[in-house]
């Protein structure tokens, strides 16, 4: 059967229940779409506690810190083949660039609720999928230092069209990005250092991690030939924790990706060729997995989990 | 069948060499395919062959040479 971009991945095992218990709870607050879901004070204070340690842990990087808004050139993510790997996964802004009469036709429209879309024309912006996205762009606004360089994303918002009600499946949230560029056996060793720094920094805040070998959910037939492709690569690597579903749930992955982004926006360095990687921590996902591990209650956590996140 | 192969490649394979220029066996990667590019040049193959790959052949390595696609449709036309 043709795939079709309406199949999203639905909730499994306990992970309704412990959605309506998050929300019962006041952790999660949930809006008329599913997965669009805001955050009550307690999931906000974790979520800011956990994003403040994990740049305790990436210190020592020396990460340059740049930000970017969650929309971004339509342009650039046309040039990566974004829709051709995950159509079913973009979003994109269409604004009204109309006149007077057809403002008054779409405000009818809106108001009572008929589909308005017909009145809007692209905008030429995307939302941002991935936090790294941004920055390979940025990054070939000048030569790549010889020795490599690191940019630190900090928790930016990103946008993903897969409406769930899986706690942990939400349309837009925070990932914390770091993203390599350098020669191609540096990048390497790189992200192979961080996904056992990082598999670490999750078990010591008591969670059973643990990681694996995966792939993106490249879109349709044409998709399966990208993520056997990726996975025999050996491209992405997840950590992965249990959070109620019936497979666990990635919360941090670790990708290389060749000189893919390197060569369609033109990264150079003196010292030959570039590839890149990134490590993304799914921020919303390492505190639901925190708070599905160590319960509701989060004054009863080990002490020395409260610790780790100056609780 | 290897020139409706070889002009699949060009139309789709989006190398920076002329695709006549490849021998059977070349790694079709190593020339400078993309995996994106082995996309359009699997469903440019099943257009010119009029042809549907199963799932065991959605597999990187069948789009890897012009050998191993004239393999993978002889297998689909010997089973039709």
């Amino acid at each position: 059967m043709a795939a079709s971009a309406r199949d999203v991945p639905q909730a499994t095992g306990e992970q309704g229940a412990f959605r309506d218990k998050l929300v019962a709870e006041g952790l999660l607050v949930p809006s008329r779409v599913p997965g669009v879901t805001g955050q009550g004070p307690v999931f906000v204070d974790l979520r800011q506690r956990l994003d403040a340690r994990i740049s305790k842990l990436v210190a020592d990087e020396g990460a340059i810190a740049m930000e970017f808004p969650p929309v971004e050139p339509r342009h650039d993510m046309e040039s990566v083949d974004y829709l051709s790997s995950f159509p079913q996964l973009a979003g994109s802004v269409f604004a009204f660039l109309g006149d007077e009469a057809e403002a008054l036709e779409l405000g009818e429209q809106a108001h009572a609720h008929q589909d308005w879309s017909g009145h809007l024309q692209s905008a030429g912006l995307v939302m941002v999928p991935a936090a790294c996205h941004p920055v390979y762009p940025a990054l070939a606004r000048q030569p790549v230092p010889a020795d490599g360089i690191t940019i630190d994303t900090g928790a930016a918002w990103v946008f993903r069209h897969e409406p769930s009600d899986d706690p942990c499946r939400l349309v837009a949230f925070h990932m914390r990005e770091l993203v390599r560029a350098g020669s191609p056996e540096s990048v390497g060793a790189w992200r192979d250092t961080w996904r056992d720094r990082a598999l670490a920094f999750l078990q010591s805040l008591g969670l059973p991690a643990a990681f694996d070998e995966a792939n993106d959910p490249f879109f349709g037939r044409t998709g399966k030939v990208l993520a056997r492709s990726q996975r025999a690569q050996k491209l992405k690597f997840e950590v992965l924790v249990p959070v109620g579903g019936d497979n666990p749930t990635a919360v941090a992955s670790f990708n290389a990706h060749s000189d893919h982004f390197a060569s369609v926006f033109g990264l150079v360095s003196e010292a030959g060729p570039v590839h890149t990687a990134c490590l993304g921590f799914g921020i919303e996902r390492c505190v639901l997995a925190l708070l599905f591990t160590h319960g509701t209650d989060v004054g009863g956590w080990p002490s020395d989990v409260l610790a780790e996140l100056s609780l | 069948m290897e020139d409706k192969i070889l002009a699949v490649l060009l139309e789709h394979g989006r190398l920076p060499v002329p695709a006549d220029s490849l021998g059977e066996g070349d790694d079709l990667y190593a020339a400078g395919m993309t995996s994106h590019a082995s996309i359009s040049v699997m469903l440019g193959l099943e257009d010119a062959f009029d042809v549907e790959f199963p799932d065991r052949m959605l597999t990187r390595e069948v789009f890897s040479s012009i050998a191993s696609i004239r393999a993978a449709l002889d297998e689909l036309a010997t089973a039709a």
